[in-house]
């Protein structure tokens, strides 16, 4: 039923079909022409297939110790140097990267899937749901975020997955906000009413009418989601609460590297430097991805 | 007149006001459609005008079922669908179907024309998938569009297109009623009258009934039948078009086909408007009586009495005024 938009059948019509540019199609020529979105879908693509593939063609192994040879700074054998337990520094920020990615993507997933059902039925049904919906939202923002995962932690133990549900459930708040917000002023526009004038249901409305005309803020606060939730990680690592060792992430070999930037400063500099660049290329392609696909700057 | 297709029965549509958080409190009410009997013939095109506000917009929604009808029925082909079943209105729907003020935004943004079309065909099961095609394809050229320009999105057409396409729109179904809610006042002045003489000619031509909302009596006068006359909720004037605009009963139609500017300037000239002093009063409290007594330049003590109810005038004219005989003869 919720068939996506059927394909022409070439025989019945003479004329050939002249294609349209969709929306989608303007905003991709857009953010094609915004220097350092496109710098930093780049930079993205290198940094992750770099941490997929990397290890593959490394000769070390994230915990393989060289107790003899300590803490070295870069050289031809280990090309960012190795840390106080003579661990390859860039297998480990590869091994890292692919934590920190990982929990990036999920943990906006888990936020994406909830936030966006949640706040588009609030949107869409209104009225008492939605007062009694968004007034728990309003408690649950309330709640002080490392409480809320150090219980967590307290109660079901460190645990990765945890990790992602725990981040998850947080930033989904702010997304069933904006698609709340947005669903309520789609709904009101005159193609919705000429929707439910043709007799459509409310599932199709809800997703082929309202949720595409959504998509935009949605991607938009997605990529602007990953660095938070990356930043969340680090903070989480941090404070010891996150990944634990021998494991690592970006945000446990920044401290680590914190805690001896005196004595072997490439230990923070080079985490330091690659989770940055990450974090700048996402929030760069969020606002790329935000002038490219803002309706206002479409042509109408 | 031709066969009633449809036929309103002293419909209300009130809008409750509420404050107040979960708990809510009933604080007023917006009387926008209150007490609105009216019957469509077969192929009819009937104008409805009045000024903004005075419940045009939620009369359509109201028939096409859009709000829910606070009282009163709406019968369309016999059928009563005021608080109906689901089910008994979806197929109400395949006989009624609404053309939007605005073609900018009645159409979605990120469905084809083709996606457009096909949907309600799809949806309502009207021709097998595989004819989908053809028929979007006729669909097109019964509205003067290039079927080839199927494939393209709304923002790459102009407004009369795009108008166009929800005409299109509303015709896959082929309804037997069509409600245009001033679907020419977004357009250029220029493309107007091409949106006009496409609707009236596809009525003609299909004895589709179309109620046709409008606030400028000019746009009325072109395609119209007969004209409703609404003020505040309430028909204050029915007729034939002709004799609605050139021999006005109701004191507020006077006034407004008072404002219609004449091309020829020696006429334009001499043209008496009549200026109606204040606002149209509020729909959440209006005034006693005659709801439009208080700028009515002949209004009397009775004005404020009772609610003048729409009574015959002559045969086939219906007025809502006391005084509408006494002012006929001035």
């Amino acid at each position: 039923m919720l068939s996506s938009s059927p394909t022409v059948p070439a025989a019945a019509v003479l004329e050939p079909i002249e294609k349209g540019n969709s929306l989608w199609h303007d905003a991709w020529l857009r953010l094609r022409k915004n220097r350092l979105a496109v710098f930093g879908m780049w930079a993205l693509a290198i940094i992750t297939v770099a941490c997929l593939f990397g290890p593959l063609v490394m000769h070390y192994g994230y915990e393989d110790q060289n107790l003899d040879l300590g803490a070295s700074p870069p050289s031809a054998a280990h090309w960012l140097g190795t840390d106080t337990l003579g661990r390859d520094l860039l297998v480990r920020l590869f091994y890292g990267g692919r934590v920190s990615l990982a929990v990036g993507l999920s943990a906006t997933l888990v936020a994406l899937s909830i936030g966006v059902v949640y706040g588009a039925i609030a949107g869409f049904f209104g009225g008492k749901l939605d007062a009694v919906m968004m007034r728990t939202v309003d408690i649950m923002y309330s709640l002080p975020f490392p409480i809320f995962v150090i219980l967590l932690m307290v109660f079901f133990g460190r645990n990765i997955i945890l990790l992602f549900v725990a981040i998850g459930a947080v930033e989904w708040l702010t997304m069933a906000r904006i698609v709340r917000g947005q669903v309520q002023s789609i709904k009101k526009m005159e193609f919705i009413e000429a929707a439910r004038s043709l007799g459509l249901g409310r599932r199709r409305i809800i997703f082929r009418h309202i949720l595409p005309n959504v998509l935009g803020p949605i991607i938009v606060y997605t990529t602007l989601t990953i660095p938070g939730v990356m930043l969340l990680e680090a903070f989480l690592s941090f404070l010891g609460l996150g990944v634990q060792p021998p494991m690592s992430s970006w945000g446990v070999l920044i401290k680590d590297g914190a805690e001896k930037m005196e004595e072997f400063p490439w230990l923070l500099i080079f985490p330091g430097t690659i989770f940055s660049l990450t974090l700048f290329s996402l929030n760069f392609l969020g606002d790329g991805l935000r002038d490219a696909l803002d309706v206002r700057s479409s042509k109408d | 007149m031709a066969e009633t297709i449809l036929q309103l029965t002293g419909v209300k549509t009130h809008f409750p006001i509420t404050s107040g958080f979960l708990l809510r409190r009933h604080v007023g009410t917006v009387k926008a459609v209150d007490g609105v009997t009216l019957a469509v013939g077969q192929g009819e095109v009937l104008g409805l005008v009045g000024e903004s506000g005075c419940g045009k917009s939620t009369l359509a929604r109201t028939i096409m079922q859009l709000v829910p009808t606070t009282a009163g029925t709406v019968v369309l082909h016999g059928r009563n669908l005021a608080n109906c079943s689901a089910a008994d209105l979806l197929g109400a729907r395949r006989d009624m179907q609404m053309v939007f003020q605005d073609p900018y935004a009645s159409l979605n943004p990120r469905m084809t024309v083709f996606a457009t079309l096909a949907e309600p065909l799809l949806v309502h099961g009207v021709c097998p998938p595989g004819e989908v095609n053809a028929r979007v394809a006729e669909l097109m050229r019964t509205v003067g569009l290039a079927p080839r320009f199927m494939q393209k999105y709304p923002h790459e057409f102009s407004g009369g297109q795009r108008q166009r396409i929800a005409i299109a729109r509303a015709l896959a179904l082929q309804p037997k009623v069509i409600i245009a809610d001033e679907p020419v006042s977004a357009l250029d002045v220029s493309i107007q009258a091409q949106i006009l003489n496409l609707l009236a000619q596809l009525c003609r031509r299909m004895n589709l009934s179309l109620i046709f909302i409008a606030h400028d009596l000019s746009v009325v006068k072109h395609i119209s039948d007969r004209v409703a006359v609404m003020y505040l909720g309430k028909i204050v004037e029915l007729g034939p078009a002709r004799a609605v605009i050139e021999h006005p009963r109701h004191p507020y139609t006077r006034a407004l086909v008072s404002a219609i500017p004449t091309p020829n300037p020696d006429v334009e000239r001499s043209r008496q408007r009549i200026v109606l002093p204040g606002d149209p009063p509020s729909p959440i409290n209006p005034p006693a009586g005659c709801a439009f007594h208080p700028r009515c330049p002949h209004a009397r003590e009775i004005c404020k009495a009772a609610i003048p109810p729409l009574a015959l005038f002559e045969p086939g004219r219906d007025v809502a005024c006391v005084r509408a005989e006494e002012i006929a003869e001035l």
